[in-house]
């Protein structure tokens, strides 16, 4: 008798833990969303509140001065982005390839495979120091070329990565096929393996773009920032970002009123870039293939 | 012919490869140049360019080496000067201020420099950081593996996710703009409250984290090491939720299947056949989360008060190692100054390096498909 109340006991004990670890799950749950939820709340309210039409046109007015946008903060975030993508793809790109095709499972492979990671947990603002002591002390004036060799820097272990995990998904017969044929193998490696996969390194090119776009810290002293306009390499040149952090610690509300549209702004041309992309490569390539 | 070779083939010799073809399936003598052989060779071979392209693809990759090399030359070489002026001590000594005797770690119009405060503020938002984020992310985790309703899984997880894809600026001025606010006038008195509690304080006080001068003591402005350690725990719970996931995911369903089959009720079959699985893996993945937390440089930077000075209090101002840089890397006084922040940064450098690789090799043990342990 008293065997079976303990019993009973132990199995009200042990389902009143099931139930409260289920609780405290949950609860951790929303206490993760509430926090995401409240960020794209007020990213959407107070960005949508702010944005106009002279945000997009107009070049930043003096401090303290009420109007002006981001007009040449847009543009010159689009020339640094370009020389980042026009760095850090090609290189990552092909290290993916060199991972997948040639080295597969040498020790060369394995040590660049966990140099990548490395390089991919390398601090954002290690990486601006770094740029600004190849390029920016070199050329003695800051420039956006600096700016975007950070950016793309920070690009290659992702597309690297992306890289090689997609063209290890194609299957082997596509590429004996392809040599069987009498295609010499540069040529298969570029038109049939790299073709096959290309919607996922696409994606992976996109993911680091989407992740240096809001970069900050690298661009502080090596792209600097600009009130003008500029689209030349060679000089300071602004970028969202940069222009979000100066307007988010400045002492004005019309400063910080644009720091949200330019929030907003940011995270959505990050989304259109992306979307757009794959929109674009998802047709007209071998679908069944991948 | 059903030759799958030469209906294959588009292109104009396809009368010669099912020429030939047909010849090998009729046993051809291998010493005799064949026609196949005879147009590939004539058609001159791809050796060079494929040698050509292979090394190129291996210079790509060399490239990788190449500039995390660099960039470390890049870092050591410059920080040459504060690390021949202070050597070691640049990390632990400070000096004494003559006129108020308070310690004095930085001072770039005098030339003090040791980058001690920055240590401890890293340290400390790192601290804080993970001992919010850490237990969400596993209750997160363990509830979209284990308990979520299927219709939920995917929308919950995209949801984190692009948390992840949120610049960390924007984080900042979200923080700047509520989470600042929102401490100050909510959440910092209550935890004021409770830590200068009398009773409290009197029981405990010997911890030293009570009282005016505890853990909670002094101005409360809002910003400071606190607010850094919150919103760091905002940007790296989505890193360690998804990775925990993973190495969740990779606990064979075996193991579920024994603990239920054995009685156990859905949390001790969690706790015993999925957790202590996992734990090498969830580990790891903290300690990834830590390696984001200690390089983190906007966010931090606009919220943490960027003051260089220790105090045992989290309301009060302090600076990251991260954040330094920022703040003062563009406007650096002196070379000494610029070099001393260059050092700074060559630390981070190679404390996340350490962490990060620690991190991974603890992850890729367990999800390289090694079979789970059985206790």
């Amino acid at each position: 008798m008293s065997r079976n109340r303990g019993r009973n006991l132990r199995s009200l004990w042990r389902s009143g833990v099931d139930h409260l670890a289920t609780g405290l799950a949950i609860l951790a749950t929303v206490l993760v969303v509430a926090p995401l939820i409240a960020i794209f709340f007020y990213l959407v309210y107070k960005g949508a509140s702010s944005l106009n039409w002279a945000f997009f046109t107009q070049i930043p007015k003096p401090e303290g001065e009420v109007g002006g946008g981001m007009a040449n903060a847009i543009v010159g975030s689009a020339v640094v982005l370009f020389v980042a993508s026009l760095f850090g793809i090609p290189i990552g790109i092909g290290g993916g390839i060199y991972l997948a095709e040639f080295g597969r499972g040498t020790k060369l492979a394995n040590a660049v495979r966990f140099t990548a990671d490395v390089l991919n947990g390398v601090p954002s603002i290690v990486m601006g120091i770094a740029a600004f002591s190849l390029i920016v002390v070199p050329m003695h004036h800051y420039s956006a070329l600096a700016g975007g060799v950070a950016l793309g820097i920070m690009m290659i272990p992702t597309v690297t990565r992306t890289t090689e995990e997609m063209l290890l998904m194609v299957p082997h017969s596509v590429r004996e096929a392809a040599l069987g044929l009498g295609v010499p193998n540069w040529r298969s490696v570029l038109s049939i393996t790299l073709k096959t996969a290309s919607p996922g390194v696409i994606t992976g090119c996109m993911l680091a773009f989407a992740r240096v776009a809001g970069e900050t810290a690298p661009l502080l002293f090596t792209a600097l920032g600009n009130q003008f306009w500029s689209v030349s390499l060679n000089h300071e040149i602004s970028a969202l970002p940069l222009q979000i952090y100066n307007y988010a610690i400045s002492p004005y509300d019309d400063q910080h009123r644009q720091a949200w549209a330019g929030s907003l702004v940011l995270i959505a041309l990050i989304v259109i870039a992306v979307s757009l992309v794959r929109f674009v490569t998802s047709r007209g390539t071998l679908k069944g293939a991948s | 012919m059903p030759n799958p070779l030469a209906e294959a083939s588009q292109s104009p010799t396809e009368e010669l490869k099912r020429s030939s073809a047909a010849d090998v399936l009729a046993g051809g003598v291998p010493g005799e140049v064949s026609a196949v052989r005879g147009y590939l060779l004539s058609r001159g071979n791809s050796a060079g360019s494929d040698r050509f392209f292979a090394g190129a693809m291996l210079l790509c990759a060399l490239a990788i080496f190449a500039l995390v090399a660099l960039i470390a030359v890049e870092l050591m070489t410059q920080s040459r000067l504060s690390w021949h002026a202070f050597g070691l001590s640049f990390f632990y000594k400070f000096n004494v201020d003559p006129i108020t005797h308070l310690p004095l770690f930085w001072d770039p119009v005098n030339g003090v420099f040791y980058a001690l405060p920055f240590i401890y503020g890293t340290l400390v938002t790192s601290l804080v950081a993970l001992c919010i984020a850490v237990p969400l992310a596993i209750g997160l985790a363990v509830f979209l593996t284990e308990m979520c309703p299927l219709w939920m899984r995917a929308p919950l997880s995209f949801f984190t996710e692009l948390l992840a894809a949120i610049p960390s600026v924007v984080y900042g001025l979200w923080a700047i703009f509520i989470l600042v606010p929102l401490l100050r006038e909510h959440v910092n008195p209550v935890l004021i409250a409770i830590f200068t509690e009398p009773t409290l304080t009197h029981l405990l006080g010997w911890t030293g984290l009570f009282g005016d001068n505890g853990l909670f003591g002094g101005v409360n402005l809002g910003l400071g090491l606190l607010c850094g350690g919150v919103i760091l725990a905002i940007m790296i719970l989505p890193i360690i939720a998804s990775l925990t996931r993973e190495v969740m995911r990779s606990v064979p369903n075996s193991q579920r299947e024994a603990a239920l089959a054995l009685g156990a009720t859905r949390w001790e079959m969690i706790r015993m056949a999925v957790l202590r699985n996992a734990r090498i893996g969830i580990v790891g993945s903290v300690i990834l989360g830590l390696g984001r937390a200690l390089g983190e440089t906007m966010a931090v930077a606009m919220v943490i008060g960027n003051s260089p000075e220790i105090h045992l209090s989290l309301l009060s101002m302090g600076h990251s190692m991260a954040s330094v840089i920022a703040n003062e890397f563009s406007e650096a006084t002196s070379d000494m100054h610029r070099s001393a922040l260059i050092e700074v940064g060559l630390a981070l450098f190679l404390v996340t390096i350490v962490v990060n690789a620690f991190a991974r090799i603890l992850v890729w043990a367990v999800t390289r498909g090694a079979p789970a342990r059985v206790q």
